[in-house]
């Protein structure tokens, strides 16, 4: 979009141009070194970076200490620690205004009922749910954008159930929720009343704790699209190969494996790496973020997220001729597998600038695509329309194929209306997933107004009013109309009898 | 190891009993309800061959005296079925227990069970008690979906590896279980005594239509039988639905909220403390 264009169009909020504004302003400079290879790389579409812009000055994904922030307040933004609810809640949705990310909203709020909970003591039922309720009333109508994450447990609390009852009763989009689950301290019960959730409102989704927790020594939240990324610290940046594209450069697998993907890969890391030194050295942020000055972040908390969308099309591509499709055939989720561990086996070894944390090394990323990739399906994901018969075949490929994808994968299963009356059954699946090592999923009702698009949620009510060229409140909805077609999540296989 | 007819294995069902279980239909019923709903499982296939040449697919041929499915070439548009005049389907395979187990085993872990209906599943107790045997031994629990016609109490073996029933209680009075079932219901009753006492009812259930179910005789009459046991037990009141009904019941509509809530308030009024209305 022209600077000129984003200025007069009818279907944007104000809020939406003044965004849209600072980015077109952002590219107008070039301070990244990027290679001649590099380039042709990313006009061929076979790497690209999410748009992330021509200079960054600031990390792409920040999760803040919350905890730290409510124990000490903060002498930046002139609060002494909560004394009570109300402070707490008060000071949260003060901190959440000033935390920056690549759409400009805060992508992580904290572990909502963990943080509120201490606050909570003597105060009823009904006084807590009406606070928390103008407290996510809040979030909703002002952080516009459903890149916007909560994280839920794993341990069950009044302020949890309290959330969960509040969130079947509002139907927001923002923020995206998602239950911490650790068979060990989640109760059934618990679980079942977050399932039962997920199929009036999508949320909240399910992070499997037991295969998440070791990921970093600091501990981790779920922020935006799902990405599992360090608490005190985030994402600096985040690019993607598309394998599919990279895949159709290749004369033959070998070439595939010994020239095509090495080079992509090399290109694709060296330019995560400028991206960055910029911040680092460059941008001035770790400088100068009161963020940092008060220990709510650390420099040395951040990872640089390796992306890829389109394994099961690189499959597929290069088995061509031979009829043999990714999610059905031995043979091709053999070759797929071993695309994976190309992809470990790179990250493993590639030196990562500022990346203490993670000895070195990027993080393997399952991204969910943008609007305009066609016919390419998210990250590790079974196209769909190809969905196995038998839903315990889709979670054990899940299962499989999730096992390396070490900050933020995800499937997503529409389920039939009916499911409502038998949650215990949800209970059974999600278990079961667990049990197999599957990292992350997520549900909705097959006819739910709120979706979820590849990671984050819309309503299909907001998607109509801007198709109709009306100005739709959330940031997401204009993302959401093309991926939700881009993705065919309409057809997505309804699950459930 | 014993056989039996197989109409149908559902991988993953939210609606046959608590939680995910696989569920299992076997083919031929001994009572000819007005209002069923999948009349294609009442009766085993007499190889008429009536539907041979009119499957679009071509999975339909004639071996001999023998109706053959081809289960790859299928299309599953159900012609055949459509066309059956005998309330049959020509697509029931012939299973052992260990056969059916091992459709069963690729859903474990996401599975808490297995449910057999039908059709009436209690027909084969012999292959019930295999397959039971086979799920117990793997941590699954075993339900069993049945109309009551079979009396239980002459399978101790069936009901040692049973973890539960689901009873359908059709009707009370025995002329109204007759005309819309084909049947009286002396077994019913007495297998309702039988479960409760060995502790196996997992849920009752009554189709609801007035005018041709006394589901007010019926919630009464269990709580005469059972007595004070129907505080641990769940009552399903089912709407009866249209879909799939043939016959005389097929254009009837669907009872009103209000008598299925009335009926819920009659049923917790004499001590039911979990009723649900599907």
């Amino acid at each position: 979009m022209g600077v000129l264009e984003i200025i007069k169009s009818q279907s944007l909020t104000y809020e939406q141009k003044v965004n849209l504004l600072a980015q077109a302003a952002e590219n107008t400079v070039q301070v990244l070194n990027v290679p001649e290879r590099t380039r042709q790389y990313f006009a061929q579409k076979v790497i690209d970076d999410l748009g992330e812009g021509a200079a960054p000055y600031r990390p792409r994904y920040i999760l803040p200490d919350y905890k730290r922030f409510l124990e000490n307040g903060s002498e930046f933004l002139q609060l002494n620690p909560p004394q009570d609810l109300d402070e707490a809640l008060n000071a949260l949705l003060i901190l959440y205004r000033h935390v920056p990310s690549i759409t400009t909203f805060p992508v992580y709020l904290g572990s909502l009922d963990e943080l509120i909970e201490p606050y909570t003591e003597g105060v009823s039922d009904e006084e807590l749910k009406k606070k928390l309720r103008l407290f996510l009333t809040y979030i909703d109508r002002t952080i516009t954008d459903s890149f916007c994450h909560a994280n839920l447990g794993p341990r069950e609390t009044r302020t949890g159930r309290i959330i969960l009852e509040l969130e079947r009763e509002l139907q927001h989009a923002v923020p995206n929720l998602t239950l911490i689950y650790d068979p060990e301290v989640t109760s059934d019960d618990f679980l079942q009343e977050a399932l039962y959730t997920s199929l009036f409102c999508a949320n909240p989704a399910i992070c499997n704790h037991v295969v998440n927790r070791g990921t970093y020594s600091v501990g981790y939240g779920v922020a935006s699209c799902y990405n599992v990324l360090p608490l005190g610290g985030g994402g600096f940046t985040l690019s993607r190969v598309i394998l599919a594209r990279a895949a159709r450069l290749a004369t033959s697998i070998d070439d595939f494996f010994e020239r095509v993907l090495p080079d992509v890969l090399t290109a694709m890391a060296e330019y995560m790496n400028e991206r960055i030194r910029f911040i680092v050295e460059e941008s001035g942020f770790f400088a100068s973020s009161f963020l940092v000055n008060e220990g709510l972040i650390h420099s040395d908390r951040f990872v640089g997220m390796f992306g890829f969308v389109g394994l099961a099309e690189a499959t597929n591509i290069l088995l061509e001729g031979t009829g043999k499709r990714y999610g059905h055939d031995p043979e091709a989720d053999d070759l797929a597998e071993r695309i994976m561990m190309a992809l470990d086996e790179f990250v493993d070894k590639f030196p990562a600038l500022y990346s203490p944390l993670t000895g070195g090394r990027f993080m393997l990323h399952a991204q969910v695509g943008l609007s305009d990739d066609v016919g390419i399906t998210p990250g590790v994901r079974i196209p769909v329309g190809e969905e196995p018969e038998n839903l315990a075949d889709q979670l054990r490929h899940a299962a499989r194929f999730q096992r390396l994808i070490t900050t933020g994968c995800s499937d997503i299963y529409p389920m039939e209306t009916t499911a409502r009356n038998n949650p215990q059954a949800m209970v059974d699946i999600v278990k079961g997933a667990v049990d197999l090592g599957v990292r992350y999923l997520a549900f909705y009702e097959e006819n739910s107004d709120l979706v979820r698009i590849t990671g984050y949620l819309v309503k299909r009510s907001e998607m109509e009013k801007y198709r109709n060229e009306q100005a739709v409140l959330q940031n997401t909805t204009r993302f959401g109309v093309d991926a939700f077609a881009v993705n065919k999540g309409a057809e997505r296989k309804v699950r459930g009898v | 190891m014993t056989s039996a007819p197989i109409n149908r294995i559902i991988p993953h069902s939210l609606v046959d009993g608590p939680g995910n279980r696989t569920a299992i239909f076997l083919q031929g019923c001994n009572l000819r309800c007005l209002y069923c709903h999948n009349p294609e499982t009442q009766q085993l296939c007499r190889h008429c061959g009536l539907c041979v040449p009119e499957c679009p697919a071509g999975a339909l041929r004639m071996v001999g005296e023998q109706v053959v499915w081809d289960e790859a070439r299928c299309a599953g548009c159900d012609t055949c079925i459509s066309l059956c005049p005998h309330s049959s389907s020509p697509k029931v395979k012939y299973m052992t227990a260990a056969e059916v187990f091992a459709a069963v085993e690729g859903n474990i872990p996401f599975i808490r069970g297995l449910t057999v209906s039908g059709g009436e599943c209690t027909l084969y107790p012999g292959f019930l008690t295999e397959l039971f045997r086979l799920a117990q031994a793997q941590g699954l629990s075993c339900l069993l979906d049945t109309n009551g016609m079979v009396e239980l109490a002459q399978f101790p073996a069936l009901m040692d590896v049973c973890d539960g029933v689901m009873l359908d209680v059709k009707a009370w009075d025995v002329e109204v279980h007759s005309a819309l079932t084909g049947s009286g219901n002396e077994p019913v009753k007495r297998n309702l005594r039988f479960l409760a006492e060995a502790g196996k009812i997992a849920e009752l259930r009554v189709v609801c239509l007035p005018g041709e179910v006394d589901a007010e005789a019926v919630i009464q009459g269990i709580k005469d039988t059972i007595g004070s046991q129907v505080s641990r037990i769940r009552l399903k009141l089912i709407k009866f639905r249209k879909y799939g009904v043939r016959g005389r019941l097929a254009e009837s509509e669907s009872p009103a909220e209000e008598y299925m809530q009335a009926l819920k308030a009659q049923a917790e009024a004499l001590g039911f403390q979990d009723v649900v209305i599907r």
